[in-house]
């Protein structure tokens, strides 16, 4: 993206967060000339907007490393990640907050270009950027820069998420390829290069969701995107959540083949790799194949598979067959995953 | 990913586990070494799927797991005195006798995580003013790599490296294990990884010294089920042989190139395994010519000694005497949020493995 804004100063230090002058005109130069909506524009402390009903609210923070990587980078993710939040929720995300702390010696060119792809998931979204903080820390307290988050979306009139909803029988359904963005930001660090590269799976996921709940309503019953901890993690919460079990089969998991072979290399479950644009949902039984194919039209559902379903037997406990027809269990993560010795 | 994807399909695995059941007829015990390996069969859900007569017994083939308490404390001297400690993410959560490396890191420690020891040195050549140790554990199989670090740090006369070392050898502990009264053990599936590096020769002695039969193994579900069956054959038939299920993999001489790095750097010598004990000539020390790369004599580091924790039965999981779920404090006191040994951290333990994967 080219840059075209000057604000006469190669890299940001401390004197752009001190709230002078100096703030002024990086906000001026940058967020408001690229966020300009008429919220924004009026400068207030904050802004003041309407809700038809009831409102989803989530918060989210982001501090990857490195903060571009194949796919995205942390502006676009900070976006995604709170967008798809608040439409997990079964609502349509209208407004984001956007706090920014950054690190004294952040270029300025990458701080624009950060800017400029939050601005594009933005629009993608449909959402709007209507308030927001910009802090500069010293040099060794922060990493580059973090973001905050913060999404607001109005409840979809047929939306019924609840977990008391589910029962035996249900059916789970993911929208696509999982583990790509963890093994694409782990390849970057460990720059490591594969024959064809993995791109992180960042993307807005409500424009799907609201179509589903436009279709199906209240005959969903869950929507949870298995971010960090990825999908084993998020299956074992939903199974003590509702007291049930939940049966998967490792076959019937979409995992792109280069994904499994890096898992493979660095030692990684994809199980346990974090997701930045795969939704997985709980419908009834009676509809799962209706909601299969409607999300199978969907660009951003064009992989989805009906990985596993809910069952009385096994409380609170996730049993995965194997590829070879054995039995499992998928237990939470516990802390990072871990490169193994050999 | 060729040559994983024929060794996990479901109709060939099914094929072999088929005949198993056909030719068992005994109670046969059989200790797969390494600690892949029983992970491969606990992940796969395989120990379910064996007849009932045929039981794994899980051994001590967990690289982490033997590495003495003593030498995490060492780790974490190092990292107290502002040194560079480099090590495979496997050992970091793993408890020390007060901590563990993660929470040394989270005090202060310049910890680093790595893939290859030879990352190590590049970290020594561009840090000149600090010194750098890698924390070199494990079996045969990462012995060439460091090894090979310390003969890089050599070659561009890096002086700010060392490793801290604790190296041990597969078949003394077979040996260890087979010489324990309480053995029950009718054959092993021998450790494919190692027996890459190290080849086959060295088992030959012991399959005529204890009339055992010996079965070099992959670690993918196809592998784990040809190596139980080949065992099961030999033993119904009253053989004892030492056959080579890997041969994709592992040849008879093994990997010459990579041995001769090792004798290069290494000489071999007792070492302590953790919950088993001193075990003479089990492991490699540093050759004197390179005592230098020796961080625990550089750095003054050898004194350092602590006893184990008594509620962890380490020592009878690694000898295959106790199964994980036969701890009392399996699950409850002990779990890999708050382990409290080695095999409920690692990758490769045997505890782990039951916690994570296993659904009895």
């Amino acid at each position: 993206m080219k840059n075209n804004i000057d604000i006469g100063f190669e890299t940001i230090h401390l004197g752009h967060g001190s709230g002078g002058e100096l703030t002024r005109n990086l906000l001026d130069a940058i967020i408001f000339k690229t966020f300009s909506n008429p919220f924004l524009d009026q400068k207030h402390d904050g802004s003041i907007v309407k809700f038809k009903g009831n409102i989803a609210i989530s918060t989210d923070s982001f501090v990857i490393t490195p903060i571009f990587f194949k796919g995205g980078d942390i502006g676009s993710l900070a976006v995604h990640g709170t967008v798809n939040d608040v439409a997990m929720c079964g609502a349509i995300p209208k407004y984001l907050s956007l706090a920014f702390i950054i690190e004294e010696g952040l270029k300025v060119a990458d701080f624009i270009k950060i800017v400029k792809s939050i601005k594009k998931a933005a629009d993608e979204s449909g959402v709007l950027i209507i308030t927001g903080d910009t802090k500069v820390v010293e040099r060794g307290k922060g990493d580059k820069i973090f973001i905050n988050t913060t999404g607001f979306g109005e409840m979809h009139p047929k939306a019924n998420i609840s977990v008391s909803n589910i029962s035996e029988n249900d059916v789970i359904i993911v929208n696509g390829f999982i583990a790509q963005h963890g093994i694409a930001i782990m390849s970057e660090r460990e720059g490591l290069e594969f024959e064809s590269s993995i791109n992180s799976d960042s993307t807005n996921l409500n424009f799907l969701v609201k179509d589903l709940l436009d279709e199906f309503g209240t005959n969903i019953k869950m929507f949870r995107d298995p971010t960090r901890g990825g999908l084993g993690t998020v299956l074992h919460e939903i199974a003590n959540d509702i007291s049930k079990g939940i049966f998967i089969k490792e076959t019937t998991i979409p995992v792109k083949k280069q994904v499994a072979a890096a898992c493979e290399m660095l030692g990684l479950d994809p199980l346990y790799v974090a997701n930045e644009g795969v939704f997985l949902m709980v419908v009834s039984e009676n509809i799962a194949t209706r909601v299969l194919q409607f999300m199978q039209q969907h660009t951003k559902g064009e992989n989805a598979a009906i990985i596993g379903t809910i069952t009385n037997n096994h409380p609170n406990k996730v049993v995965m067959e194997s590829l070879i027809g054995g039995k499992r269990i998928v237990s939470p993560l516990v802390g990072e995953q871990l490169p193994r010795i050999c | 990913m060729k040559y994983l994807a024929e060794y996990r399909n479901l109709e060939a695995t099914k094929k072999v586990l088929d005949e198993i059941h056909k030719i068992t007829k005994h109670v046969w015990n059989i200790m797969e070494i390494c600690g892949g390996q029983t992970h491969g069969l606990v992940k796969n859900g395989i120990l379910e799927l064996l007849p009932e007569k045929i039981r794994m017994i899980h051994g001590p083939g967990c690289p982490v797991c033997v590495t003495p308490l003593n030498l995490i404390d060492k780790a974490i001297e190092l990292l107290e005195k502002g040194v560079i400690v480099c090590s495979f993410g496997d050992m970091i959560r793993v408890p020390g006798s007060k901590k563990s490396l993660l929470e040394a890191k989270a005090l202060g420690g310049d910890l680093r995580i790595l893939y290859s020891p030879l990352e190590a040195v590049t970290i020594a050549k561009e840090n000149p003013t600090k010194e750098v140790v890698f924390f070199a554990v494990g079996f045969e199989t990462t012995a060439p790599a460091n090894a090979l670090s310390v003969l890089h740090a050599e070659k561009e006369g890096i002086t700010n490296y060392s490793i801290l070392a604790s190296h041990v050898l597969v078949p003394p502990a077979m040996e260890a294990i087979l010489d324990d009264e309480l053995c029950t053990i009718d054959a092993f599936l021998g450790a494919g990884h190692v027996c890459a590096i190290m080849g086959t020769e060295e088992y030959e002695p012991l399959v005529e010294k204890y009339k055992i039969p010996i079965v070099i193994t992959g670690f993918e579900p196809l592998d784990l089920v040809q190596g139980i069956y080949m065992a099961v054959k030999q033993l119904e038939e009253n053989r004892f042989e030492l056959e080579n299920q890997y041969v994709r993999v592992v040849k008879k001489e093994g990997n010459i190139p990579a041995k001769k790095v090792i004798n290069q750097v290494f000489e071999i010598g007792t070492r302590e395994w953790r919950g088993i004990g001193e075990i003479p000539n089990s492991g490699y020390v540093i050759k004197e010519a390179y005592k230098k790369y020796d961080a625990e004599a550089k750095f003054n580091i050898a004194h350092i000694k602590v006893p184990e924790n008594s509620a962890c039965i380490a020592g009878e999981i690694l000898r295959g005497i106790k199964k994980p779920v036969e701890c009392n404090q399996f699950g409850k006191l002990c779990n890999p949020s708050n382990p409290l040994g080695a095999p409920m951290v690692s990758s490769e333990g045997a505890c782990a493995a039951y916690y994570y994967f296993s659904i009895t």
